[in-house]
């Protein structure tokens, strides 16, 4: 089959492996049907994260049919579904309390520990994004093998198309949680760092929850248009001091929630950037927490703080007495996906939710490498790309 | 408090490991004196000529079924890290033939018999007198609070072992024991509460029971 593999920094390529395999008996293997390209997976292209391996497939934003199912699966061939990228067992004490992405059976125990060293516990199974989350092959392929099949994958009904539901694998109920970590109240105004996918749905998912008012910070113009398209306020942080015009905009209180959709890729957020990027440059070091910082700045006493942006090492001079003496209120994490696929599927189909409005590109599978170079430099047209394996090639 | 662990000491009956069998089940129990509550494996140092390793998982499953799967220690290849094969002489002691798998084909043999055991929540063995690697181990089950299941422990003591041969396993089977506890409790763990265990293979023939296959 043909796949898209990592090889090194901004070296993706489309090559021709071998199929997967069913191996265990939960398993599923999917004919992808659509799959995208996450701003999560710039964090790969650009080597920042470490445990990658010459020929992974990436891709963790996938749908498709299934075409083989495993004994224990529950799914039936001729099935389309969306995945979620966690991988989760359904049946340890995570996924019994719905912490989905912190599956404790998902990841091979010789992969572990790697994630135990860094974070004090392994991290779960994740689809194509490095051994530290197991090694699992991506979605941006023709084909993929879906490890518990019974308990991941969510059946679409044949007349909603692929655009309309593949971002329940990753985006949607990754802005969708970071909403909810904000635990927006009626009167709340809540800042959007990053007009991203995630930044975008989060933004779109505080106004769905009733937020007074939603403010959101970029400087790429097509996303902050599409920011207030969405009902937000937006804020151009190269033009305007940031925190000064939160207070003023929040009437001097300061905003009561903030949410950090940009992690660890902050580009031009602040100056002390460039110091953590030659850290970062040295190895798993420093991330660059410009954001997350200035969120902390920002925030009321009281405040809470949503982290969906993805951070992976340690960051310098990270305001702890903020965090404290406001008594703030943080919450984040990888998104526990199969918690949120079945409600937002049935707001999608009765309507309430349309995601389709981000999708700038579609591609065939072969030009995938050239979708990872346009996201990468043209973040302001290039919104979000989905590909295609059974398109035909230009 | 304590009384729960100190019933499993008092397991050393002779066969050359009496050392190891007073330091292990010592090493299973908590510190007295009440000055740390930690079990005494986790020590930043212990002494003497036997190298100790102890893991604990939770397992969302009964006492009764961990204890029963692990009691037959015919099933214990599928989760144990180069386990070949093992060979059940007697079930009602436990003697057993363990072949662990060793570098250039070779295969090293310990047999084993149980030293004790009690139903459902503690199972110790030891290796016979003459084995190749003098080791000793335990298995111990406890209920988790709440719906949690059950706190599996697994302690393993062994001597290192002399010799060109004791060497070279020594360097494939021991050469990390903490690690290899870790990842042998770790697929107990899958294997029990998913009925499979984890892997990021996509062919048949890359998966871990392949390779060990191809080796051998
Ligand atoms: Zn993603
Ligand atoms: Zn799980």
């Amino acid at each position: 089959m043909k796949a898209l593999t990592w090889h090194g920094t901004k070296d993706v390529r489309v090559e021709t492996v071998d199929d997967p395999e069913i191996i265990n008996p939960r398993d599923a293997i999917l004919k992808v049907t659509s799959t995208a390209i996450c701003g999560s997976d710039l964090h790969l292209y650009d080597g920042v994260i470490p445990g990658m391996q010459a020929g992974d497939i990436l891709g963790h934003e996938f749908m498709g049919e299934a075409v083989e199912v495993g004994k224990d699966s529950t799914l039936e061939k001729g099935q389309r579904v969306v995945v979620p990228f966690t991988i989760s067992c359904g049946g340890c004490f995570h996924c019994q309390v719905q912490q989905y992405s912190a599956c404790e059976n998902s990841n091979p125990a010789e992969k572990q520990d790697m994630s135990a060293s860094l974070y004090g516990h392994p991290m779960s199974g994740l689809f194509g994004y490095s051994h530290l989350t197991g090694g699992y092959s991506g979605g941006q392929a023709e084909y993929v093998r879906v490890p518990f099949s019974d308990v991941g994958p969510i059946v679409i009904p044949d007349h909603l198309e692929d655009d309309k539901v593949l971002f329940l694998s990753d985006i949607l109920p990754t802005g969708w949680m970071a909403a909810e970590n904000a635990e927006i109240q009626p009167d709340d105004t809540v800042a959007v760092w990053g007009c991203g996918p995630v930044g975008l749905f989060a933004i779109q998912s505080a106004i769905a929850m009733g937020a007074a008012k939603v403010i959101a910070i970029d400087h790429y113009p097509h996303r902050l248009e599409l920011a207030r398209q969405l009902g937000a306020e937006v804020i151009d942080f190269r033009k305007t001091d940031v925190r000064e015009a939160l207070m003023e905009m929040s009437g001097g209180i300061g905003v009561d929630a903030v949410i950090d959709a940009v992690g660890m890729e902050a580009h031009g957020f602040a100056i002390d950037n460039m110091v953590d990027v030659v850290k970062q440059k040295v190895g798993v070091g420093a991330d660059r927490a410009s954001v997350l910082k200035q969120a902390l700045l920002a925030v009321r006493f009281g405040g809470k703080v949503s982290i969906p942006g993805v951070y992976g090492g340690m960051t310098d001079k990270f305001p702890t007495g903020a965090l404290m003496e406001k008594g703030l209120q943080v919450r984040s994490g990888q998104t526990h996906v199969q918690k949120y696929t079945k409600p937002l599927l049935d707001k999608i189909e009765d309507g309430s939710l349309d995601t389709t409005f981000l999708i700038s590109h579609r591609l065939p599978l072969d030009e995938a490498a050239k979708g990872y170079r346009n996201f990468k430099e043209k973040q302001d047209s290039w919104t979000k790309v989905i590909l295609k394996p059974g398109m035909a090639a230009k | 408090m304590n009384q729960h662990r100190s019933s499993t000491v008092g397991i050393a009956v002779g066969l050359g490991l009496t050392a190891g069998g007073v330091l292990l089940a010592s090493l299973a129990r908590r510190h007295k004196g009440g000055r740390d509550s930690a079990p005494g494996y986790t020590a930043r140092r212990i002494p003497g000529k036997f190298d100790v390793t102890g893991k604990t998982v939770t397992i969302r499953k009964p006492r009764a079924e961990l204890f029963a799967y692990w009691r037959d220690f015919a099933n214990l290849p599928a989760i144990m890290e180069n386990l070949e094969h093992v060979e059940v002489m007697d079930n009602q002691t436990g003697h057993s033939a363990w072949s662990i798998k060793a570098p250039a084909g070779n295969t090293v043999r310990i047999e084993t018999k149980i030293a004790r055991e009690v139903a459902d929540e503690l199972i110790a063995w030891r290796s016979v007198e003459g084995s190749e690697i003098a080791t000793e181990g335990r298995v111990m089950f406890s209920d988790a609070p709440g719906d949690r299941g059950t706190q599996v422990t697994l302690i393993i003591a062994y001597q290192p072992p002399a010799g060109a041969v004791g060497k070279a396993v020594a360097k494939l089977f021991i050469r990390e024991p903490a690690v290899q506890a870790r990842h042998d409790l770790k697929r107990f763990k899958m294997l029990m509460e998913t009925g499979e265990i984890a892997t990021s293979a996509n062919r048949k023939d890359e998966t871990r029971a392949a390779q060990q296959e191809k080796k051998s």
